[in-house]
């Protein structure tokens, strides 16, 4: 990696003008990406249920505008967001292995996976060991990848490698292949906890990464950024280096989430922009 | 009775060696009293053609030296040309030159030799540069040796305006093919033998004697001479030598009244600029 | 081993760019444009005029007067009484106000002479103005500030300037070409007359409505249109103390025949067909962007294009797949959409060149890929083109095509690239990419070329000298170098 060179290419892409119907696609597009988060010490099952109703009903005043892909919550959260979003095509998600930090034992992280699973979660999120990978011990990394992807079973998982503790672009490739060998379905950028969280650069070499895994397994993996995306206009940039690098087959919820919570409202303010053609206040959205 | 002197061959000066010209061909070096000296070489075309190619094959060596070193030998012909001043000054005397004149030519010419070895391991600092560039990458330029040096000697004064010419060419790494003095070839021809005895690698410097109105053309028109010194052209000479120059774009510098005819930007003359770009991050 | 998703309603999103076009609106041109000589703009004693178009769609955009001798004449006097009077005279921190404000100004109507720079030459807008407009104003703003300083610019010697500079610049890129004229000329003393290219007159002209608005005195900047004939007047005029030129080599090399026999200064940035070197352990996405931005930045009209790819024989076959999936996210069309990364070539004359050389390509037995692009129906284009098998003998890997289009070769070792890289008469420019900090040094130090981008390719600034080897010209432009081709060092 060339961090200069990677730095540019993003510099490069973010100068692409998205208009007119391209620009509404890409709002309704991400509105179906995002994970709605919530990862809060005081969350409580009111929280989750307010924020479930957002998640399935964006806009009460526009049936246009899709569900959000996922609700993201704590494993203690996941029974309150499973009755939410019961009958609906939105997700539950759960992160796990002790997040943020992921310094448990593994027998307790895999057994904190099986349990959200068992709970009804459809997508777990765990977080690798930065201390193992930077300490350089990439067989625990893996190891535990491949120890909760099994507990997960069918349930997919995505892999945060909290990119913002890595030093370097090298790392965040180095530690997207070893996710990916080890059986991720997504890959992640942050927990939305450490700063930086997701980045448009880190956010390209995961890409790269994966495409890069594609072409020598064919194996499609997902990606997640995640912490930090909170306007339309950020959000449609990474669209467009998604776009840029793996292409049409990878721009769906299947394959690309934005994790986020006030990215939502900056969207429906852009989309209610362009269906009316007055700019929007905040006051006529409700806050999740 | 008196001994019989035992005289010398003067040859041209090719790759290290003293060789006679292919084409078997003297001609003679006159002295001021209108005595012939003696026979010298009179290189031919295809001399010529063999001294350019015996110069880009020293180029890689010379130019890859460190200037520590280029410095030593440069400092080492000036050792030699000062153990050799009596043969000069004689030679000096040869051609006209009054024994206080002569004295004085030889001994700038070793004090010239001494300054321009003492650059090769500076005047990259002087020339050189590390750019600001607005953004964040690593940019510095730094001057390299053009290549293949041509050096049409004046003919007066014959071991200064060589010296004065040659060194400056030497300095960053280029090798020479030399015309010298036309009419007083003698002391370009016991240069080479300093040369010769001062640590200075065979093709680095090369040296013709003979017709320059015969030869220039040759090295004008030759697509693999880089640059040329003209300074010891005249100024019908220094036109063809301008012509010639177009068929490769070679770098020509042109003979100017009594400008300095010691200074560092001689030598950035005789050097391509080269910059090198290369980013800074993680 | 991952697995897939169960189907969901998904769809992927074919997603396309809306054009999204520049505003014109904004940049006024007129129907004829006189030559700007001595301070006003003035019918030519030629009386001749010729059209100059849109490459883009073909159109018509106004008529530019041709400069025939007298009016070189003119210009050339007015230069010279501007130098004897005015400009020569004058403190080094009185010229040094004017070129600040001269940058400040181009800042200002950066996005006007971006946008005319695309209408008459047919470069993307995005590159008009996120590299030529800025790097214009950056020129000015960083030899403004040595006008003051030249007696700190190179130790031991009084700088004096040369008199009246004749300047002959390429269409490649108009105004910066003009740019890195200009600033040095005047920030050293001298005075000017220039000539763009006959493609691209218009930005040069408004230039000169610039430089009028800022109070530049009359003569010290004069700008006279017109081609061939009209360069080779300027280069020929008896008053003119130096010329500086930038185009083919081929031209440069007649008007360093014309200068035969005078005492003319010379310098000139010429032809090139640059060796993009990649090595294994290359950061290879970081390579593709290099060697794509190498090869298609400005429809690869750039003497330093990387042209000629040398990738290492055991990563060859993995990068070309990389370059040509990258190549069909290329989007080649309308210079005046904003997300436009190939625009029009600049003229009908150089469509052909690229065509015919294109043909020989293919008819020497290299294997041509192009993506599959819609081309717009009028105006001059042509699609982004990768040649593999190429061998060293071919044309294609020898020639200056100054187009779209990259040879690529393969090497084995680092002695056979550097061998390869160096066997041309040209030495612009190399690029080299590798993670090795040795190797890289290693590379600079025996590409024969005057800018070695080392993981990085066509980068410019203001203070980073610009110039070539061997047949791609001498004399630098740029950084403290570029000073040195418009003053009198007293070298000889």
């Amino acid at each position: 990696m060339d961090e200069v060179g990677v730095l540019e290419r993003v510099a490069a892409l973010s100068t692409r003008s998205i208009k007119r119907e391209s620009k509404r696609a890409a709002l309704d597009l991400i509105v179906a990406m995002i994970d709605l988060t919530t990862l809060e010490g005081k969350d409580t099952a009111g929280k989750i249920a307010q924020m479930s109703a957002k998640a399935i009903r964006p806009d009460p005043l526009d049936s246009s505008v899709p569900s959000v892909a996922a609700v993201c919550i704590y494993p203690n959260m996941v029974k309150y967001a499973v009755q939410a979003t019961e009958g609906t095509d939105v997700r539950v998600v759960s992160v796990a292995t002790y997040f943020p930090s992921g310094l448990a034992d593994i027998d307790l992280k895999v057994e904190e996976a099986r349990r959200v699973v068992a709970e009804g979660a459809d997508e777990v999120d765990m977080v690798i060991d930065r201390g193992a990978f930077l300490s350089g011990d990439y067989f625990k990394v893996f190891d535990e990848i491949r120890r909760v992807k099994e507990a997960c079973g069918d349930v997919h998982l995505k892999v945060i490698l909290e990119t913002g503790e890595l030093a370097t672009l090298d790392d965040v490739r180095r530690a997207s292949m070893l996710a990916m060998g080890a059986g991720a379905d997504f890959i992640k950028t942050s927990t939305g906890k450490i700063q930086p969280a997701a980045t448009l650069p880190v956010a390209l070499v995961m890409l790269e990464a994966i495409r890069d895994f594609h072409d020598a397994t064919g194996v499609m993996v997902g990606m997640k950024p995640a912490g930090g995306i909170r306007t339309s206009k950020d959000a449609i940039k990474y669209l467009v280096v998604l776009n840029e690098t793996l292409g049409e087959r990878w721009m769906t919820p299947d394959w690309f989430r934005f994790g986020a919570s006030t990215l939502l409202n900056d969207v429906l303010m852009q989309i209610r922009w362009l269906e009316t053609g007055r700019y929007a206040s905040p006051d006529y959205f409700t806050q999740g | 009775m008196s001994r019989l002197d035992v005289r010398k061959t003067y040859k041209l000066y090719l790759g290290g060696k003293f060789l006679r010209s292919e084409s078997g061909r003297t001609y003679p070096a006159v002295g001021a009293d209108g005595n012939v000296l003696a026979r010298v070489a009179k290189g031919s075309r295809k001399d010529l053609r063999d001294a350019v190619r015996i110069a880009r094959g020293a180029v890689g060596g010379w130019a890859s030296r460190t200037g520590y070193n280029r410095g030593q030998i440069l400092y080492r012909i000036a050792e030699t040309l000062e153990d050799r001043s009596a043969t000069f000054v004689g030679q000096l005397e040869d051609i006209g030159l009054s024994n206080a004149e002569a004295i004085a030519e030889v001994g700038q010419s070793v004090d010239r030799m001494v300054w321009y070895a003492g650059w090769a391991d500076k005047f990259v600092q002087i020339y050189g540069n590390l750019n600001p560039v607005a953004g964040p990458f690593f940019n510095i330029s730094s001057p390299e040796p053009t290549g293949v040096v041509g050096v049409v000697v004046p003919e007066e004064p014959a071991l200064l305006g060589l010296v004065s010419r040659l060194a400056p060419v030497l300095v960053p790494g280029n090798t020479a093919v030399v015309l010298a003095s036309e009419a007083s070839p003698m002391p370009a021809i016991t240069f080479t033998e300093v040369l010769n005895s001062s640590d200075v690698p065979g093709g680095v410097v090369n040296v013709l004697t003979g017709s320059k109105e015969e030869l220039i053309p040759f090295l004008a028109d030759h697509m693999d001479v880089n640059a040329i010194d003209a300074g010891g052209a005249t100024p019908e000479q220094a036109e063809r030598i301008q012509q010639g120059a177009v068929h490769n774009v070679k770098r020509v510098v042109l003979p100017v009244g009594d400008g300095p005819t010691q200074s560092p930007y001689r030598i950035a003359a005789f050097t391509e600029t080269k910059t090198v770009w290369h980013p800074k991050g993680l | 081993m991952a697995t897939k998703l169960p189907a969901t309603s998904h769809e992927p999103l074919l997603w396309d760019y809306a054009t999204s076009k520049e505003s014109t609106d904004i940049v006024e041109i007129d129907s004829k444009y006189g030559l700007f000589i001595d301070g006003k703009f003035r019918a030519p004693k030629s009386r001749k005029y010729f059209p100059t178009i849109n490459p883009a769609n073909e159109e018509h955009l106004a008529d530019v007067a041709e400069a025939g001798p007298r009016d070189i004449d003119l210009a050339v006097s007015a230069a010279r009484r501007a130098y004897t009077d005015v400009w020569g005279p004058m403190s080094g921190a009185e010229r040094a106000k004017y070129l600040f404000r001269i940058a400040r100004m181009v800042q200002e109507r950066s996005r006007e002479l971006a946008v005319l720079e695309t209408l008459d030459g047919g470069k993307p807008i995005k590159e008009a103005r996120d590299v030529d407009l800025p790097l214009v104003a950056g020129h000015f703003f960083y030899y403004a500030g040595w006008a003051d300083k030249l007696e700190y610019a190179f130790p031991g010697v009084s700088p004096k300037p040369l008199g009246v500079a004749g300047q002959v610049i390429p269409w490649n890129f108009p105004l910066m070409m003009l740019a890195w004229k200009v600033a040095p000329a005047l920030a050293t003393g001298n005075t000017v007359v220039l000539k763009p290219a006959e493609t691209t007159s218009l930005t040069a002209l408004m230039f000169a409505q610039i430089a009028s608005e800022a109070g530049l005195p009359p003569g010290v900047l004069n700008i006279v249109t017109g081609a061939g004939r009209t360069g080779a007047a300027i280069v020929g005029h008896d008053d003119v103390d130096k010329i500086a030129f930038t185009g083919s080599t081929a031209v440069g090399k007649m008007i360093q025949s014309q200068l035969a026999g005078t005492s003319k200064r010379l310098t000139l940035e010429l032809g090139g067909k640059a060796a993009h070197v990649v090595f294994e352990d290359a950061p290879l996405d970081q390579a593709i962007e290099g060697v794509i931005n190498g090869i298609f930045f400005n429809q690869g009209h750039v003497c330093c294009a990387g042209s000629r790819l040398l990738v290492q024989e055991n990563i060859h076959d993995r990068f070309v797949d990389k370059l040509k999936r990258r190549l069909a996210t290329l989007r080649v069309g309308d210079p005046l959409d904003k997300n436009t990364d190939v625009g029009a070539i600049n003229s009908r004359a150089q469509l052909e060149r690229i065509t015919e050389l294109v043909e020989v390509g293919l008819s020497e037995g290299a294997e041509m890929f192009q993506p599959d692009c819609v081309l717009p129906d009028r105006g001059f284009y042509f699609r982004p083109t990768l040649f593999t098998n190429v061998a060293q003998s071919h044309r294609i890997a020898q020639e200056e095509i100054f187009g779209p289009v990259l040879s690529i070769l393969s090497f084995r070792t680092p002695d056979e690239a550097v061998e390869k890289a160096n066997n041309t008469p040209y030495g612009l420019s190399a690029g080299v990419w590798t993670s090795k900090g040795s190797r890289i040094l290693w590379m600079a130090d025996r590409l024969k070329a005057g800018v070695v981008w080392a993981n990085t390719y066509n980068k410019f600034d203001p203070t980073s000298p610009f110039g070539g080897y061997k047949e791609s010209g001498f004399g630098r432009e740029g950084g403290r170098h570029g000073l040195l081709a418009y003053m009198d060092w007293g070298e000889g």
